[in-house]
């Protein structure tokens, strides 16, 4: 009956902050769950590449994210989109400032 | 209505995972798959809808718009209009009969804001789904979701929506149905149809071309709006806004997203436009009560987050 889930301690160094993220759930749902507001939150599948994030150590598994933001380049460097990866360790990430399409009407 | 063009005919969109997006426009969103091809695309349509589809899903590793094409009434037609399209300067491609499953042969143009477009006059009509041609019920039982009723319209970012207006109204016949101008009067949102509804397509200004903000489909009442939004809950699917009313058209609306990030809409009501009507303005100043009439601010994300 009872399940135990593990969760993941998420540090996010360059925002100061640290949650926990049950396995299973995407590391910016996580987030999201707690309130937390240290990563913008967009799309949440992968598509508009606001959540952009660097995973600086730890594991995680992912699912496919758009090209148009995250290049085979950037996954070697561990930049990947929050709302994609699913933290499998305790990880040390920071966000990176995503330009999102500024528009001329704001 | 005037130069041939009589509707949106279909949307073709760039999915990440296939079988993830038919639960998000198939069992959500409740339209019908219809066919799938060779390429692995799959063609689905809103109930009510006669042509055999509206909607192209296609696997890709980068989510977004394909083209919009747009159903004219005959063949001359398209042909006046792929040649008006030539001379204006439009880079103008062929697509012949059979590329898209039942579907004639098809005009693409490119457009300054970056998108590609297509006239089309013939695709299959299989008639409204699950409803006789003859005395017809009101609906059709066994519909899944949200029970869409038809692919309306879909809003679109890229840069020079005054150049890409130009085209729809000069060339394709178009109205203005409604606009947001900025303090110069230039217009940064465009709402543009070719029929009596609000908006058959609508643009708005963005310097990344070819963007996709979303893609609307027709609920029936605000108690359907209301429904969608208690399975968006209920199924766990990312919300984006809603449900609210917007000021510009005044429709009753709830945003989401797809598994891949492409934003939907369901929405129901809104303003008609005749070619008589002059068109609708809203200052900037207004612009988050034009967007979200209830909340009157605007909201980062629905600004910014495209595909
Ligand atoms: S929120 Fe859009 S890519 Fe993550
Ligand atoms: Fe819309």
């Amino acid at each position: 009956m009872s399940q135990i889930i593990t969760k993941h301690k998420i540090q996010v160094l360059n925002q100061e902050q640290e949650f926990l993220c049950p396995s299973g759930i995407a590391l910016l749902v996580g987030m999201e769950t707690i309130n937390s507001h240290c990563i913008d939150v967009g799309c949440r599948g992968g598509g508009c590449g606001v959540c952009k994030i660097r995973v600086i150590n730890g594991s995680f598994s992912s699912k496919r994210m758009s090209k148009a933001h995250i290049t085979d380049e950037d996954l070697q460097k561990g930049v990947v989109l929050a709302c994609r990866i699913f933290p499998t360790s305790d990880l040390k990430i920071e966000v990176l400032h995503t330009p999102t399409s500024k528009q001329v009407i704001v | 209505m005037k130069k041939g063009v009589m509707r949106p005919g279909h949307i073709q969109l760039r999915v990440l995972d296939m079988e993830e997006a038919l639960t998000h426009y198939r069992d959500l969103i409740g339209l019908i798959e219809m066919d799938r091809d060779e390429q692995g695309r799959v063609y689905l349509k809103a109930w009510s809808e006669i042509d055999k589809f509206s909607v192209v899903l296609r696997e890709a590793d980068e989510p977004g718009m394909d083209f919009f094409a747009f159903k004219c009434v005959d063949e001359a037609s398209v042909d006046n209009l792929r040649a008006e399209l030539i001379k204006y300067g439009c880079k103008v491609e062929d697509i012949p009969a059979g590329d898209l499953k039942d579907c004639g042969r098809r005009v693409r143009f490119d457009t300054p804001t970056g998108h590609k477009f297509e006239l089309f006059a013939n695709k299959e009509q299989t008639g409204k789904w699950g409803i006789n041609s003859v005395n017809p019920e009101a609906w059709p039982e066994g519909l899944k979701g949200m029970k869409a009723v038809r692919f309306d319209h879909g809003l679109l970012y890229g840069p020079n929506i005054a150049g890409t207006t130009e085209i729809f109204t000069d060339i394709l016949g178009f109205d203005l149905a409604e606009q947001v101008v900025n303090a110069d009067e230039a217009g940064i949102a465009n709402f543009l149809t070719c029929s009596c509804k609000a908006h058959d397509i609508a643009f708005i200004e963005c310097p990344e071309p070819g963007k996709l903000h979303h893609a609307s489909f027709l609920l029936e009442t605000w108690d359907d709006v209301l429904r969608a939004a208690d399975l968006i809950s209920m199924r766990d699917v990312s919300i984006d806004i809603g449900p609210t009313r917007h000021g510009l058209t005044h429709g009753k609306t709830i945003y989401f997203f797809d598994p891949s990030g492409n934003r939907s809409e369901v929405f129901c009501g809104g303003d008609y436009h005749y070619p008589d009507h002059p068109t609708v303005i809203w200052q900037e100043e207004q612009l988050g009560k034009a967007i979200f009439y209830h909340d009157r601010v605007l909201n980062e994300r629905f600004l910014t987050v495209l595909t």
